[in-house]
């Protein structure tokens, strides 16, 4: 086990416009993607950021060595709830998330 | 070939003035630049304000006036003002009317004005003409009243429409980000699944290659695809740096919806043409139904804020109980003095070095050294919230965990304690209208300006 902010080059998230938002796994080599996309189990997500599993979008693109994952915004963009105006911060869940 | 030149990723960050003189050196047929987004939050289209600052914004589009004058091409700018809204259009076309007069240069400037009438939006709303995007808020015909500001996202065709009218300069209001970069090779008949792509790539200057804070990158269109070429004299773009620039604020990687169609690259391919350059292929175009999307902010309340700081280790320990406490009695008080019900109103305490970041969702648990209190009250009026701000500072300053201990007191770093943030706004749109011809919701403006 190991988090996977430790596997991965990279996480980011950003906003896709005010009501989406979307994270990038940019994983450096095919080794860590191919562990990454198989040990990142999609329900463990969509319970991370507590939304339905039938609305997180996943891509595991082996291209680029990449796993995306789009939601609807924890919190609308700017609405009283929301506490990151740029969707900059919840990448770390997922970098702090143990993987096998 | 049709060659766009993007000196920045948007107008106001900053960028590299010799790759600017670099790209004017080069020959190019016209200088795009995005002036916002949406990525800053509601209240600058809500105010119709800018994010940067009035200074920032004259220095780089005085530069950026010069190259234009150099190249002897068109300078475009879309969502001028980091919204697009009409009233920041005319702030940027006052700036460029200035400059004009500074620089001695005598110009024709074209407005391209995306401002919608609320009322006109709630009847095509009523009328059926408006839908819903996925993970769209719900609304009615009086969400959309309440919008202080409605922008319709222009597409290459309204571009297309300000350049010819012969305009040195086209200041546009809200653009899709690519309509901007796409416009001039589509109207010339490059491959339009390239222009499209191409301009998904350089719409945010150079942040699809290896140096992003460079800025500035030129973009060749022709029939079958296009070419990538930074212009910063480290900066390379790979077939990776390119082709990954579609993840970004992208929530799907393949696909791009735009006025009028969609972009699909799945088949695209990315090929390096030498350590610099990137050649891209096979990216498509489907044309669908012409709509234009919509943005509106509206005020949801008014907001006053206050920080305290927690330093006290037992204090920081129960910092959550602590603060839940010093909130439910200045609720009470709210409820006793100002008869406010909690429907009305609410008090929210993030403890900044607990979970002020992620809320709920937070998963760390490390015990901070300090906490900072971050105090919101949002309230149906500025008067409220400025009362429920004060109701609330005597339990900040003073609530104590027993009452058995002394009294307390925490650091408050300003004096007076709470800030008047006046109107919360949020965005109320994500919808696409569709226009009987792409121009109805847009409108143009031509003058001449400056000095002969």
């Amino acid at each position: 086990m190991a988090e996977l902010g430790q596997i991965a080059d990279k996480v980011r998230s950003k906003n896709a416009g005010p009501f989406w938002l979307t994270i990038d796994v940019f994983c450096g080599n095919r080794a860590a993607f191919d562990r990454i996309s198989a040990g990142l189990d999609t329900a463990r997500v969509a319970a991370l950021f507590r939304v339905d599993p039938a609305v997180l979008k996943r891509f595991d693109i082996a291209e680029l060595n990449v796993v995306k994952f789009s939601l609807p915004r924890p919190a609308v963009q700017g609405t009283r709830a929301d506490r990151d105006m740029h969707g900059a911060a919840w990448s770390v869940l997922l970098e702090e998330m143990e993987i096998g | 070939m049709t060659r766009v030149l993007i000196p920045t990723g948007a107008l106001g960050l900053g960028y590299d003035r010799t790759a600017l003189a670099r790209g004017v050196a080069a020959g190019p047929d016209i200088i795009a630049v995005d002036g916002g987004s949406t990525d800053s939050g509601p209240a600058y289209l809500g105010r119709a304000v800018s994010k940067y600052s009035r200074a920032t914004t004259k220095a780089e589009w005085r530069d950026l006036m010069l190259a234009r004058a150099e190249a002897g091409v068109p300078l475009v700018i879309g969502t001028a003002g980091t919204c697009g809204a009409d009233a920041v259009v005319d702030w940027l076309f006052e700036i460029t009317c200035e400059l004009a007069d500074e620089l001695g240069q005598s110009l024709r400037v074209t407005r391209l004005y995306s401002g919608q009438n609320p009322s006109e939006i709630a009847q095509s709303f009523a009328a059926g003409r408006i839908a819903a995007l996925p993970a769209a808020p719900e609304i009615d015909a009086d969400t959309i009243r309440a919008c202080s500001n409605i922008v319709a996202l222009a597409g290459a065709e309204q571009v297309q429409a300000a350049l010819a009218t012969g305009a040195d300069i086209v200041i546009a209001g809200r653009t899709t980000d690519t309509a901007i970069i796409a416009a001039l090779p589509l109207a010339r008949g490059c491959h339009p699944g390239g222009a499209w792509h191409g301009a998904k790539i350089g719409e945010c200057g150079a942040i699809a290659t290896t140096h992003p804070a460079s800025g500035t990158i030129q973009i060749d269109f022709d029939d079958t695809g296009f070419t990538v070429e930074p212009l910063g004299a480290t900066a390379r773009a790979t077939p990776y740096t390119v082709s990954a620039h579609m993840l970004y604020e992208n929530s799907d990687p393949f696909l791009l919806h735009e006025p009028g169609g969609v972009l699909d690259v799945t088949g695209a391919r990315y090929e390096a043409l030498d350590a610099r350059r990137v050649r891209v292929e096979g990216s498509v175009w489907r044309p669908g139904p012409y709509t234009v999307k919509l943005e509106g902010a509206r005020i949801a309340g008014y907001q006053t804020v206050s920080l305290t700081l927690l330093r006290d280790r037992r204090y920081v320990g129960q910092a959550r109980t602590w603060a839940d406490q010093a909130a439910a009695r200045a609720r009470g008080d709210v409820a006793a003095r100002m008869g406010l019900s909690e429907d009305d109103y609410t008090i929210e305490l993030r403890l900044i070095g607990i979970d002020a970041t992620l809320g709920a969702l937070e998963t760390g648990g490390a015990l901070p050294v300090e906490v900072g209190v971050l105090a919101i009250a949002t309230a149906p009026t500025e008067a409220q919230a400025g009362e429920i701000g004060k109701i609330l500072n005597p339990y900040l300053l003073h609530h104590a965990l027993t009452e058995e201990e002394p009294m307390p007191t925490f650091a408050f770093p300003f004096s007076p304690a709470e800030v008047n943030r006046g109107a919360l706004y949020e965005f109320c749109l994500h919808h696409v209208l569709a226009p009987a011809d792409p121009m109805d919701p847009f409108r143009l403006v031509t003058e001449e300006v400056g000095h002969g």
